[in-house]
């Protein structure tokens, strides 16, 4: 490999995002990990026929065979099946509360940040207010009110509403620094209009803090609704990995020699939030190694 | 005195190694004032590091020695492999901004004492620091301060004071009035000049600033892209000088009361990656010649004291003299002076596309060039 | 005759700190200042860190806003209510700012932003649009074909700030507010960008406000210099007079500080001079 000299003479332009990635050893496991069960959770489900949450399905309590690779649980349910669904539904609820969270902490984050002035006080009062309320006990009331029958959507909404106002800090204190970088005057004097130093100006920096941000809510918001639903205050006739770990604490898993129903959700939760965590720190090290001198 | 011998200095990054400085002999005699001047990208502020002794990864010394002419404790000669040990009581510096020196959470006279040397007897010695800073213009009540206290001209003085109370053989100021207002810097100047008077020691001070360097030094070494390319007496660097980049660069800036045009130096050092064989500033010389860019002049003694690394030293009065004779800036009609700005353009263009240009970084920025820094991580693991 | 640059009464004050201890910056402090010319003119504005003459160049540029007084440029209001419309002022105000690798975006061409410029400043778009980047760039000695497609790093130092040079050239502004455009450069090179802001001013008819705590190379270029210190203008007038025979007690101190290559400073007698 020739060592590039510098930067005067280029054969191309070349933008400095897209060079050969040089991924690190957590990226590399991070996405192994998340798209093995990424995958396996979205795939396998097209082959099964049926409804992996009705009940009395097949005899209870069956051990591991051929035909129910983890056995059956007390329910009557095979319990491979019933893990693959709750992954896949696990995963659609956290990337699409992400989604959700991602989008407006950026939006506000950013406009806050450079905007200032009455906009942005009124911005940050409402975000520290969603940040101090504690999110948990909020959401403990909530559910108990409707008593297990919230649905889906509901639990989805609550935890956007919770979700986004931590990561709108942080890209506000970031668009903040941005803002007084002389770059953005000169944009102002290329005659610039707000939007579009929001969007073309400030963004790029504020991308890789959004990607991070991004899989660190997906945790999150699996995390929140697994806890909910352990406590049966979610939703627990849909499968999710929360409501297994209900179900099979209602029915006393470990006492009745069916162990693997309880620790086949635990095991695949600490997995997948270990790929997230993998992935969200891989990158944030990936990112910073391209950065440079930011 | 101090004895450099054929030092190189790399820097070890992804990329691949670099060398800094890259082959540098000197004699520095004891008690003089020498001062090292050169441009972004030339290697002075890694040679201070080398004469410091503060290498650590990424950077290394390649190849060669520094023999600092006294003996330690032991009995041992002080060189490049054991100065560290001499920190502060023989070998100190005095570095370019104090407040990333001075630790802002603590009281500056704890920063006296907190070092072997010292911490023996402390109140000795803070009773001695705050004579020693009342000498140099301080309140001695200045020491019990934070550092965020006291303006930067202050903070600057109780660098120096840091750095001399110990009366050290060897002082290494590394562009110490770089930051400061240029009223204050002509007293911490004048402050360096009397103590060195004083304590006839060694000081060797590094800056961009031509200027500086004339009013300061007794001698000066001048550097360009890792290389030493004339050693001599300042007034003689000044007068006659024996390099063609030397008289350039004290000529590229105008001064008060002097009308005459001046023009800058169109080009920019080479990059260190893939250094031209041959005189390393031959790209923009306007002496040089093919032996020029295929041949590398060594560092002769021309005159006796005063050094000069050139294959056409005979031809630089007649530059001298052709640089004197400018026109006055009002003379220079305008038609004229956009000629030859254009014709600057146009020949730092070509340099720069045809010589691949390093980009010069900033001037007091420390001496890894930008690449390097993009690049630089720790070998083998992850932090 | 026009008025290229008019100060009346310029203040601008800081307040730092909480409720219980409030300090009071008096960043610029009753600035006037009235420079009529028919011809272009460059005037400098010299003066230590602090002086406020960083202050005076954001407001002239419109990013900060004075306290009270007013500022003409062009015989045009530009600060207050009452000032001109945006880009009309653009059209007449262009910044060259200290550090060119931060005056630009790492994620995007330097020739969008001259591009941008031709367009919505001078409302040249397509071939016109082309052509005016051309000839600015041109005018300091780059290549459109050079330039075109590459991010900030990809240039030298000297290079970016020739680029954002012409990029401020673009609209044929009526005056051009430099702040320490070459501080960052090297010294050898420094004459190239002076010279060609001397040169600039001829060929564009353009002033310059050339902000520097260097005096000789104000000096050099300049037709007046206003000297600043602690929010006010000490001393102003012509370069060449201001600079031989100064008056006020602060330039002379600036100038006699310099450390200057004709002559070796004289020794104070006893150490200790009173402390900065």
């Amino acid at each position: 490999m020739t060592l590039a000299t510098a930067p005067v003479v280029a054969a191309a332009p070349v933008k400095p995002r897209w060079r050969v990635p040089r991924l690190n050893t957590r990226l590399y496991l991070g996405i192994t990990i998340t798209g093995v069960i990424a995958l396996t959770a979205f795939l396998l489900p097209l082959f099964y026929k049926g409804d992996p949450a009705a009940q009395g399905m097949f005899l209870k309590n069956l051990p591991v065979s051929g035909q129910h690779l983890l056995g059956t649980n007390a329910l009557g349910q095979d319990i491979f099946w019933f893990l693959v669904f709750a992954i896949r539904n696990s995963l659609l609820l956290g990337v699409a509360v992400s989604a959700g969270c991602t989008l407006i902490s950026t939006l506000v984050g950013i406009s806050a940040g450079y905007i200032g002035g009455w906009y942005e006080r009124i911005a940050i009062i409402l975000t520290d207010t969603f940040i101090t309320i504690p999110v948990f006990p909020i959401l403990i009331v909530l559910s108990a009110l409707v008593r297990g029958n919230t649905s889906f959507l509901t639990v989805g909404l609550i935890l956007i509403a919770f979700g986004w106002a931590w990561n709108a800090r942080t890209i506000r204190s970031m668009a903040l620094t941005i803002r007084e970088r002389e770059f953005i005057n000169m944009a102002r004097f290329s005659g610039a209009s707000t939007w579009h130093i929001i969007t073309r100006q400030i963004f790029p920096y504020v991308y890789a803090y959004m990607v991070v941000g991004f899989i660190n809510t997906i945790l999150f918001a699996i995390n929140t609704e697994a806890s909910l639903a352990v406590i049966g205050l979610s939703n627990v006739a849909v499968p999710t990995l929360g409501s297994i770990i209900f179900w099979a604490l209602n029915y006393n898993a470990m006492m009745i020699g069916q162990q693997l129903w309880i620790i086949a959700p635990i095991v695949t939760t600490v997995l997948m939030f270990l790929g997230l965590f993998l992935l969200s720190t891989g990158y944030n090290e990936y990112f910073a190694e391209r950065r440079g001198v930011a | 005195m101090i004895q450099l011998k054929n030092v190189v200095a790399e820097y070890t990054t992804k990329r691949g190694r670099m060398k800094a400085v890259d082959g540098v002999d000197l004699v520095i005699p004891d008690g003089v004032i020498v001062g090292i001047a050169g441009e972004s990208g030339c290697g002075k502020s890694t040679l201070m590091k080398v004469l410091y002794g503060d290498l650590g990864f990424p950077l290394s010394l390649a190849s060669g020695s520094v023999d600092y002419g006294f003996t330690n404790d032991k009995g041992q000669p002080v060189t490049d492999a054991n100065v560290q040990r001499e920190w502060f009581r023989h070998v100190s510096i005095i570095p370019q901004s104090s407040m990333s020196s001075l630790n802002p959470v603590i009281r500056i006279r704890e920063q006296f004492v907190d070092f072997p040397a010292t911490s023996k007897d402390k109140k000795a010695t803070l009773a001695k620091v705050r004579e020693f800073v009342q000498r140099i213009g301080l309140p001695p009540e200045s020491i019990d301060a934070y550092p965020h206290q006291l303006s930067g001209g202050m903070r600057q003085r109780i660098m120096v004071a840091l750095a001399t109370f110990l009366e050290p053989e060897v002082i290494l100021a590394d562009e110490p009035t770089t930051a400061l207002d240029v009223v204050v810097q002509k007293e911490i100047l004048l402050l360096l000049l009397e103590l060195q008077e004083k304590m006839r020691n060694t000081i060797i001070f590094v800056s961009h600033d031509m200027g500086v360097h004339y009013q300061l030094t007794h001698q000066m070494l001048i550097m360009y892209a890792g290389k030493a390319v004339e050693h001599g007496p300042t007034e003689e660097i000044f007068r006659a000088p024996l390099h063609p980049y030397t008289l350039l660069l004290t000529s590229a800036l105008p001064t008060i009361g002097d009308d005459r045009a001046r023009q800058g130096l169109p080009g920019s050092p080479p990059s260190l990656w893939d250094p031209p064989k041959g005189c390393r500033f031959a790209p923009r010389c306007p002496l040089a010649t093919e032996k020029c860019r295929t041949e590398e002049p060594p560092l002769v003694e021309v005159r006796p004291g005063h050094s000069s690394a050139c294959h056409h030293i005979d031809r630089i009065p007649q530059l001298q003299a052709d640089l004197a004779k400018a026109p006055s800036l009002d003379d220079l009609d305008e038609a004229r002076l956009l000629a030859q700005v254009q014709e600057n353009l146009r020949r730092e263009h070509e340099i720069d596309a045809t010589a691949d240009a390093a980009p010069p970084s900033e001037v007091d920025r420390p001496e890894i060039p930008s690449e390097v820094a993009d690049t630089v991580a720790p070998a083998g693991g992850e932090r | 005759m026009t008025t290229v640059l008019k100060a009346e009464g310029l203040r601008k004050t800081y307040k730092l700190g909480s409720f219980t201890s409030r300090v009071t910056i008096n960043a610029l402090d009753d600035i006037n200042l009235d420079i009529v010319s028919d011809d272009p003119v460059i005037v400098s504005l010299v003066g230590e860190s602090g002086s406020g003459k960083t202050t005076l160049a954001k407001t002239i540029l419109r990013l900060v806003e004075p306290t009270a007084g007013k500022a003409w440029v062009h015989d045009q209001v530009v600060t207050g209510s009452g000032g001109m419309g945006r880009l009309d002022f653009m059209r007449m105000v262009q910044p060259i700012f200290q550090n060119p690798f931060d005056a630009f975006s790492r994620y995007r061409t330097v020739d969008t932003y001259l591009h941008e410029t031709a367009a919505r400043i001078a409302g040249l778009n397509g071939a016109k649009g082309r052509d005016a980047v051309d000839e600015a760039l041109s005018s300091v000695g780059l290549d459109y074909a050079d330039v075109v497609g590459k991010y900030p790093n990809q240039f030298s130092g000297g290079e970016l700030q020739r680029a954002s040079i012409a990029r401020a050239l673009i609209p044929h502004p009526q005056l051009i507010v430099a702040d320490e455009p070459v501080s960052m450069i090297d010294a050898s090179r420094r004459m190239i960008v002076i010279n060609l802001f001397k040169a600039l001013k001829e060929q564009y008819r353009t002033s310059f406000l050339y902000i520097t705590h260097d005096l000789a190379t104000a000096y050099y270029i300049s037709d007046y210099i206003a000297v600043m210190s602690k929010g006010r203008i000490v001393e102003f007038g012509a370069a060449r007079d201001v600079l031989s025979t100064p008056r006020h007690d602060y330039t002379k101190l600036l100038l006699s500080s310099i450390p200057t290559l004709t002559h070796k400073w004289d020794r104070t007698p006893a150490l200790a001079s009173t402390g900065a």
